[in-house]
């Protein structure tokens, strides 16, 4: 049970449920927006868990190794300019057929807004 | 008692990462995530990762926050707007299935129906559990690149081992990065319609609320120091270019939203110069290196120190013209003549 509550695993064990539920959002949510939200949640559970690998390699007397810390920071960035692209696509898309899914059962809008 | 701690945080995240799942409205769902982001952000000082938690709630929970909540309100108006002109439409859904319209503006997109819902949460719980079984089974002792980068450190003359891996070891890693932040940009701008492509973002809201126009008359100065004291003591401790970029882009989005200064338009050429100007040092830096060091991307050991900080004081810059863009959106009005 310690074993378990170690810091390392516990967080460990956490970023692996975030990565679930993030993908369970992407996949299943029906608001394109949330999706995006998930998407956040699920690369925050994968960097949580190259964290923990990053804390694991603790040595030469840093509190974890900064290789991974660096490539986290550099993964953070590039997810928001992702975030910031798929949230600029959303609203085009809604800005265009008046929707924000992607549910194409349903007629497209008959009245697409022409807004100046 | 930390144990405890850590135990009541990761609680925290998770029971946030299912109330986002589950939330009615995505403006609720996105005020959860930014709890989670500055949750998140003390978990990695849990890890003892500082710059990353730096790092995660300035960009993961604020920037992205921000960004999220304006692309919800925005959409939020237009679905209203849309539902305004439609009534008759809506009123006709309405009649023939019997629902609400708001409700089947939530549940049109669920067309992969329960079993498909149950699935892919078996799926995903598959993920999860792979996942939880690497995390117990991760060998020990851990491989470590830790020393490696402590031998190194001297020869930068940098004190944080985080800053040093970003911009002297890993730099190729980093200069792409700033590539794929205005690629992104540049995808953000090319969705404006064609008359509007060089024109200036719209961020003001209709009513700007009285606090916010005195925040962002106070606060700025504040915003600059502290970003300036970031990238500056980011050599040596916690900090550097992303922190102090996203400080700075915060500043000016928050001039911004309180209408203190429009947007620039987006074909300024002073904008577009901040925009490249990081990203192209670091280049010509790391040609020069070709010429002065070993070669690409690589310093002379005598004025290393100097040179990388040059880099990140015009990477700083950058980074936060761009964040801030990233978040002000594609054009909306037209250009002035």
């Amino acid at each position: 049970m310690t074993a378990v509550l170690a810091p390392t695993t516990l967080f460990g064990l956490c970023g692996a449920a975030l990565v679930g539920i993030g993908l369970f959002v992407v996949l299943t949510h029906p608001s394109l927006l949330r999706r995006i939200v998930g998407f956040n949640l699920l690369g925050a559970g994968i960097f949580l868990v190259f964290g923990v690998v990053a804390r694991r390699g603790a040595a030469a007397g840093f509190a974890g190794d900064p290789v991974p810390h660096a490539m986290v920071i550099t993964g953070i960035v590039v997810a928001f300019s992702a975030t910031a692209l798929a949230v600029a696509l959303l609203r085009r898309l809604l800005e265009l057929t008046g929707r924000s899914t992607l549910d194409n059962g349903e007629p497209p809008d008959p009245e697409p807004r022409s807004k100046p | 008692m930390a144990q405890l701690f850590d135990l009541a945080l990761v609680i925290w995240l998770i029971a946030l990462a299912v109330h986002i799942t589950m939330a009615r409205t995505d403006q609720n769902a996105i005020i959860a995530f930014i709890a989670f982001g500055l949750l998140l952000g003390l978990g990695w000082v849990q890890l003892s990762a500082f710059d990353v938690a730096l790092t995660e709630i300035a960009i993961g929970a604020g920037v992205t926050g921000i960004l999220l909540l304006s692309a919800e309100a925005h959409m939020r108006k237009a679905r209203t707007s849309t539902k305004a002109t439609g009534t008759k439409i809506a009123k006709a859904e309405a009649s023939t299935t019997g629902t609400v319209s708001k409700a089947t503006t939530i549940d049109e997109g669920r067309r992969i129906g329960a079993v498909g819902v149950i699935t892919t949460a078996i799926a995903c719980a598959a993920v999860t559990v792979g996942l939880g079984f690497a995390v117990l089974l991760l060998p020990n002792p851990a491989p470590t690149l830790a020393p490696a980068a402590a031998a190194a450190l001297d020869a930068t003359g940098l004190g944080n081992p985080v800053t040093a891996v970003l911009l002297a070891y890993r730099a190729l890693d980093t200069l792409l990065e700033k590539v794929v932040l205005l690629l992104a940009l540049v995808g953000v701008w090319s969705l404006a319609p064609d008359r509007l492509w060089d024109g200036a973002p719209a961020l003001r809201p209709a009513e700007v609320p009285e606090p916010l126009a005195y925040l962002a008359r106070v606060l700025p100065p504040f915003g600059v120091l502290i970003a300036v004291y970031m990238f500056w003591v980011g050599a040596d401790a916690p900090g550097g270019t992303f922190q102090a970029g996203t400080v700075l882009a915060a500043m000016w989005l928050i001039v911004m939203i309180a209408g203190l200064r429009q947007p620039p338009d987006t074909a300024l050429k002073t904008l577009r110069l901040l925009l490249v100007g990081g990203p192209a040092l670091f280049l010509a830096v790391g040609l020069i290196g070709f010429i002065i060091a070993d070669g690409f991307l690589a310093y002379p050991e005598a004025i290393a120190k100097p040179l990388i900080l040059v880099i990140e004081a015009a990477l700083t810059l950058s980074i936060g013209v761009t964040l801030a863009m990233l978040v002000a959106g594609p054009a909306q009005k037209a250009r002035e003549p």
